[in-house]
């Protein structure tokens, strides 16, 4: 039986939106977070972390793929979700957004993926026979068009494609937190720096996760981490970082100090039923520590095998704490009572449709779709190395 | 013959006198829509409800009428109106304590012995039927609007069951229906209405606490209320437009 | 820099799978909008018949007047003639279509009257409470007080 301590108006028992609408913005922040790094390269010239580049577009491209399925398996009636493309409210934030998902899907990733392999998609299906015959081909078109000028063409397109692609990508999770920004009616969600927290924690945790996936990938092809490469990327983490993270206080400060009528309740909630979650994973675990450990990598004079292990611990730290920052905004938006004299508590299942099961074989998805992307279109150049870095 | 004749002359005078009510009653038999049967016409009228806090005695019959009409499930957390208990000590202003057992479907129990300084009220809730209304706003597909006669209604065989708008309201008076899977809420019986009808609560209410008012229509008691009454609506800052006014209304409630 | 038509073929075959998808999406579009959506607003205008048409279950005291007049004029000028019927004797819409076939129960159980009148502090002063134990601890309320004209 649901339990609620204090007064809840009586609809609020049950909460709404489960740890699939969590994943949801931790996929898509993901997304956003991995192209921002593949852009790094391409459109800042960033030599260093080329190594990641096409790893990070396989990436999101497996998880946007991913994206709709949370959201799916949480409406009352998924059958009827294709309404939002043929009849979409302009003011609703969620309907605009399926625009810009399908936008950021074809339009920048899909596209950019293509001109960026089409070379090597067509001397593949060359090379190729049976079923991956077939299968390059359709990706090919059935063009073998590979002259110079053909190939420039393709250069330039991707290239403007990746520029287009960076405010696609903020407008892509900076959406996702206008979703929850916009809403007045809950005092959590309501702020105008809500897309901005979202899109910087996004890029953490799509940098993180490139850059294990990095290192993985790296150990399973028995191919050295190019030093640069991670030092380089590691940088560019510590700083989107420390934004996100000044961000936050400063969300907490103005909280703290405005005190509005709904201070005392939300302070108590983060204290209570928030406190593991949001001070000590995501707070401490998820931020706090990271920060010092890359911080220090940059501070101090660390050898360089020391450096690459304190980067793979911090990344993996970091997407636990951008985990548990969804977490806090979705779940403990929903805790308390709008009536400010109460909470509620979230019953998560485990075998159920929107149960933790659910989640876990969602979180593993990407991952699969990766490996069989990474099969037809290897994210690496050359064969294994076995030379020293 | 003659027999005939007169059975035939008063059988069809009779159908003649009937043809002209089944007449008259047609359209409304034939009219798929509100807004083409003639009796009603959504233009006249602009809905809104008056509720004066110091007649509401909390006996609950408002919820138990609400649930008997309009097919609600019995679960406190599937409630389209529900009325709250106060207990508000003055020497505590800043924390009121407040109840609302069941959705008071059965009134309230015994609040047992209260300190002199407490000052006690009910305050019965429902769909606000906001003119700017932030569920309609967020709604990605259009199953939830506000009709031209004031009424938010949902449409539920257009409804995801996306909770959207359940978020996105500050009343809390909206909820999924299990069975459907669909959002629910008070519909202002629209179904009673559009027939010259009151709401099912506001039928059944023994002090006239709540009142259905036409704001178009110049001779609705409302436009009394509202001009000689301090009204509140819930969360004016807000905005939404609601067109609950509430007469009596503490600074306490939610 | 010039480009020939060989050059850039490939990108015409994409944006033809683009135009494809597209007018596909417009085709799927037409047919599946329902016919009446944006008739007065950005929903299914059907959606407002959808809504008036419900069963009616209490039938609104305008109805029992009709057959049962006589209770009407033992109401008139008492304390409970603002209340309406069903308040008390339940939702009767059934009765009125066939008032034979249902017929109601009278509510002459204590609890009926007791909802109302069992004293709370939180009920406006001026409400007439008792506390039953006090005033009545057992037997129907009818006993001593009309239930249609309730005084002393």
């Amino acid at each position: 039986m649901q339990g609620f301590e204090g007064f809840i108006y009586p609809n609020e028992l049950e909460l709404q939106w489960s740890v699939l609408i969590v994943l949801y913005p931790f996929i898509t922040g993901l997304v956003a977070g991995a192209f921002i790094l593949a852009s790094l390269e391409r459109v800042f010239n960033v030599e260093a972390v080329k190594p990641t580049y096409r790893l990070a577009l396989l990436t999101a491209l497996a998880f946007l793929m991913v994206a709709p399925l949370p959201l799916q398996l949480h409406l009352g009636h998924p059958e009827r979700s294709f309404e939002m493309y043929l009849t979409p409210h302009t003011s609703s934030a969620m309907a605009m957004f399926g625009f810009v998902y399908l936008w950021y899907l074809m339009v920048v990733l899909v596209l950019e993926i293509w001109f960026d392999y089409r070379k090597d998609i067509v001397l593949a299906w060359q090379e190729s026979k049976g079923l991956k015959r077939i299968i390059y081909g359709v990706m090919a078109l059935g063009s073998r068009n590979l002259s110079a000028a053909a190939l420039q063409i393709d250069e330039r397109i991707g290239r403007f494609l990746t520029v287009i692609g960076i405010p696609s990508a903020f407008l892509l999770h900076g959406y996702v937190g206008f979703i929850f920004g916009s809403i007045k009616a809950n005092p959590w969600w309501s702020s105008s720096m809500m897309p901005i927290v979202f899109l910087f924690s996004a890029i953490v945790s799509g940098i993180a996760l490139i850059t294990i996936l990095y290192y993985l990938i790296s150990w399973y092809r028995k191919t050295p981490v190019n030093q640069e490469c991670v030092d380089t990327i590691a940088r560019y983490l510590l700083y989107a970082f420390l934004i996100d993270f000044s961000l936050e206080l400063l969300d907490l400060i103005h909280r703290i100090y405005e005190a509005d009528e709904s201070f005392k309740s939300l302070d108590f909630m983060v204290h209570t039923s928030l406190y593991m979650s949001h001070i000590i994973i995501q707070l401490l675990i998820g931020t706090v520590v990271p920060l010092l450990m890359l911080g220090s990598a940059q501070l101090f004079k660390i050898r360089p095998a020391t450096r690459k292990l304190i980067y793979f611990i911090a990344c993996i730290l970091t997407l636990i704490g951008i985990f548990a920052m969804r977490w806090n905004v979705v779940i403990g938006g929903q805790l308390f009572s709008k009536s400010f004299l109460g909470y509620t508590t979230y019953k998560m299942q485990f075998a159920t449709r929107e149960g933790l099961l659910t989640a876990i074989v969602l979180l593993i998805l990407p991952f699969l779709i990766l490996a069989g992307l990474a099969h037809l279109l290897p994210p690496w150049d050359e064969e294994p190395k076995t030379a020293r870095h | 013959m003659r027999e005939n004749r007169r059975q035939f002359l008063n059988h069809a005078s009779k159908l003649l006198v009937l043809t002209a009510p089944a007449a008259a009653a047609w359209p409304y038999i034939r009219a798929e829509r509100p807004q083409d049967a003639p009796g009603y016409k959504m233009d006249e009228h602009w809905w809104g409800m008056a509720i004066d806090i110091d007649k509401c005695i909390g006996c609950g019959t408002c919820v138990r009428g609400c649930k008997a009409e309009n097919n609600v499930l019995l679960t406190p957390q599937t409630s389209r109106t529900w009325v709250e208990r106060y207990l508000v000590d003055t020497d505590d202003m800043d924390h009121p304590r407040v109840d609302s057992p069941n959705a008071a479907y059965d009134g309230f129990p015994d609040p047992g012995p209260q300190p002199e300084t407490v000052k006690t009220f009910y305050v019965p809730k429902l769909c606000n039927h906001c003119m700017h209304s932030p569920c309609v706003q967020v709604c990605p597909v259009g199953a939830t609007f506000e009709s031209p006669d004031g009424v938010v209604l949902v449409d539920k065989s257009y409804c995801l069951g996306c909770r959207y708008c359940v978020q996105a309201c500050p009343y809390g008076c909206r909820y999924i229906d299990p069975r459907t899977k669909t959002v629910d809420k008070c519909s202002l019986c629209y179904h009673r209405i559009t027939k010259g009808l009151t709401t099912a609560c506001c039928e059944v209410c023994p002090t006239g606490a709540r009142a259905l008012g036409n704001l178009k229509d110049p001779k609705d008691p409302i436009h009394k209320f509202l001009r000689e009454n301090n009204v509140l609506v819930l969360k004016p800052q807000m905005a939404t437009g609601s067109k609950t006014w509430y007469k009596g209304l503490d600074g306490a409630v939610r | 820099m010039k480009y020939r038509f060989d050059d850039y073929e490939h990108i015409l075959r994409m944006a033809g799978l683009f135009a494809l998808g597209i007018t596909a999406f417009f085709i799927f579009r037409a047919v599946m909008v329902p016919k009446d959506f944006g008739e007065y607003g950005h929903y299914r205008a059907g959606a407002l018949a959808d809504n008036a048409n419900f069963q009616i279950q209490y039938a609104g005291r305008a109805a029992c007047v009709d057959c049962h007049s006589e209770i009407q004029q033992q109401r008139a000028g008492g304390k409970h003639a603002g209340i309406g019927c069903e308040s008390c004797h339940g939702p009767l819409a059934k009765h009125v279509a066939d008032a034979t076939a249902v017929v109601p129960q009278r509510p002459h159980n204590r609890d009926t009257c007791l909802r109302c009148h069992t004293s709370r502090p939180s009920k406006p002063a001026g409400f007439p409470q008792i506390v039953p134990a006090d005033h009545a601890p057992e037997g129907a309320c009818t006993e001593c007080h009309q239930a249609h004209n309730p005084k002393i």
